[in-house]
């Protein structure tokens, strides 16, 4: 590619003949224009690539301007300090940091294997013709907006959660030494537990979508080789696929962590906003987002609105890490296999 | 046992969990969907799209927040979209491989899945605090910020699918690059494009979080951008969490109304997408 504004011998020489030509002249001139508008029009989509990295850049610099008053307030102890106090003032991090990964964990435990088992169906075992329906009614799952899964969450599961499966649990759990703080206290229904269910299925497309598109890489040459020597599908997923895509698997289970780290209106709705720390997945908690999204417009006060837009900051930069370690992940295997 | 029974077994039981597991898959996307036209459906009448959001206890529908969410998508969509077309053109056809595409692809990535509460925020600090009030433009804007990753991403990959013999037979012909691009390249990706469009309305139109703390909730009718608007999602969040009953019926109609739009969204642009691959 030619770049442009920068004149070529033929120009010049073309030019120097053109003089005498009236319609040679006006060919000139629309050479030129059409040149200027090239360069205009490059000129304006690189601004808007530019753009973007503006936005990023934005997103860091607002927040971590508004967040400043509490970082200078608390310190390191922001991360450490359990009390949430408006009336006193006094503000730390460490509840909704432990609600948040929590409910991620509690997610990742269930949506990591339940999102490989659809993948594993889906490259494997489906006919054919049902692969790309199921494939799209589970991409439907994240197609669904979070306020929808809230709203069932508080109306739907989380009574049923209360009902039938936290009483159950309670009783089984009750008299095992260690488990039994695990979940003690009585079933509220939303909770801890609540958030991270209802947050697996959330995150489940995401691992689901990209564990079978990698899966789906694997050359064929090794699976048959593998499956030449009786092998039975099992190993076949487990030796050969496995770890032939391992690393796509896991940039996979990252995209899907920082959805659940950052996800809001759900878990807003089913967490019970509790700021406190508590060994029982099943007692009411908070999260990053959820507390953020529910005092935020309520908050008074300098110091209430800076230590949220730090909570803010610090989910964002959690969730910039995680995705990013994703995308290199990702991009990692894309280029072993494109 | 022997070695050849306990294999077939164990790989029996991956088989029967994975089938079990796409049940359970399939099984919870029926009963969200199944819960919601069972809820919502009951309130669904002409009302809830003519008559605004009532007191407790009063009947009434869902107009003004419907109105608020088409007036901050559609300016999210008419200020996100020429970015994100433009940026996604850059990183296509100029600088495919420079450095400044392979960094904004990469951040690009990053805010297509960041948290969007945290998109709220940062548009709080940019507009709501300065102007001192809640507005829908500014929730317009929040919405916006979100649009503009998902457009940059589909367009770079439509313009990317775009076979490159064409933009040479239009190079050879003496077009200049901008010219190429606009009468050849838009045009073979213009399914492709669209579709990113729609994709990013389906994913706009449910967003509540960055909703919250720009354009706020409005109980009246209103198209004042400088003043709070109501939308559908922060109505179904106030209505919801709220003791009413019959404020949380109409919150599960406003929930079947954009499921549904958001659902008629993902599968149209999936149509739109997969009938270009096909030809």
């Amino acid at each position: 590619m030619q770049s442009p504004g920068r004149r070529s011998v033929v120009d010049v020489a073309f030019q120097g003949t053109l003089r005498a030509d009236p319609a040679a002249a006006s060919r000139a001139r629309t050479l030129t224009k059409l040149r200027l508008t090239d360069n205009a029009f490059r000129q304006i989509t690189r601004a808007a690539a530019v753009g973007v990295l503006l936005i990023l850049g934005g997103v860091i610099f607002s927040l971590f301007e508004g967040a400043l008053p509490a970082f200078r307030a608390f310190g390191v102890n922001f991360l450490v300090q359990e009390s949430w106090n408006p009336v006193t003032e006094k503000f730390g991090a460490f509840a909704p940091i432990y609600g948040t990964i929590m409910t991620s964990f509690i997610a990742m435990a269930i949506a990591v294997p339940l999102g490989l088992l659809i993948a594993l169906f889906l490259t494997e075992l489906c006919p054919l013709w049902l692969r790309r329906p199921i494939g799209i009614a589970i991409e439907l799952l994240a197609g669904i907006p979070s306020i929808i899964y809230g709203i069932w969450g508080l109306f739907v599961f989380a009574p049923f959660l209360q009902q039938y499966v936290q009483p159950a649990l309670i009783d089984i759990f009750g008299h095992v030494p260690v488990l039994s703080s695990l979940f003690a206290g009585p079933p509220y229904g939303i909770g801890v537990l609540t958030a991270g269910l209802i947050l697996a299925i959330m995150v489940l497309p995401f691992i689901t979508s990209v564990s079978r598109d990698v899966f789906e890489a694997v050359p064929p040459v090794l699976k048959e080789a593998a499956y030449g020597l009786g092998c039975t599908t099992w190993e076949v997923v487990r030796y050969v696929v496995l770890p032939y895509t391992r690393v796509g698997v896991i940039g996979g289970i990252m995209l899907g962590l920082g959805r659940a780290l950052g996800e809001t209106m759900a878990v807003t709705f089913v967490i019970g906003n509790a700021h406190r720390v508590s060994s029982s997945l099943i007692a009411p908690g908070t999260t990053i987002s959820a507390t953020i999204a529910n005092e935020f417009t309520e908050a008074v006060g300098d110091l209430y609105t800076s230590s949220l837009i730090a909570l803010g900051f610090l989910l964002f930069v959690i969730t910039f890490i995680v995705l990013a370690a994703a995308r290199y992940l990702l991009a990692r295997i894309e280029r072993r296999i494109g | 046992m022997d070695l050849y029974a306990r294999r077939r077994l164990r790989n029996r039981i991956v088989m029967v969990l994975s089938y079990a597991a796409t049940g359970v898959g399939l099984g919870w996307l029926a009963l969200i969907l199944g819960t919601l036209v069972f809820e919502g459906a009951s309130g669904l009448s002409l009302k809830v799209f003519t008559e605004m959001t009532p007191p407790p206890g009063a009947d009434g529908g869902l107009l003004n927040p419907i109105v608020g969410s088409l007036i901050m998508t559609a300016i999210a969509v008419a200020i996100g979209t020429p970015v994100g077309i433009l940026a996604g053109t850059y990183m296509a056809e100029y600088g495919r491989y420079s450095k400044l595409a392979h960094v904004v692809r990469f951040i690009n990535d990053i805010l297509l899945s960041a948290p969007s509460i945290v998109i709220g925020l940062f548009v709080y600090e940019l507009m709501v605090a300065p102007m001192g009030h809640f507005s829908g433009i500014a929730g317009a804007v929040a919405l916006a910020v979100l649009v503009i990753p998902v457009v940059v991403r589909t367009t770079e990959d439509m313009l990317s699918l775009v076979p490159k013999e064409l933009r040479e037979a239009a190079t050879a012909l003496g077009m200049p690059l901008a010219y190429v691009i606009g009468k050849v390249s838009y045009r073979a990706a213009r399914a492709g494009i669209i579709t990113g469009i729609l994709l990013a309305i389906a994913r706009i139109s449910g967003e509540t979080a960055p909703i919250l703390f720009t354009a706020l909730n409005n109980q009246f009718f209103s198209t004042n951008l400088n003043a709070p608007m109501a939308s559908l999602p922060a109505v179904i969040f106030q209505f919801a969490l709220s003791p009413y009953h019959d404020w949380q019926k109409l919150a599960w109609t406003g929930a079947l109304i954009i499921t549904m739009a958001v659902l008629a969204l993902s599968i149209t642009a999936r149509m739109l997408a997969s009938s270009r691959k096909m030809s």
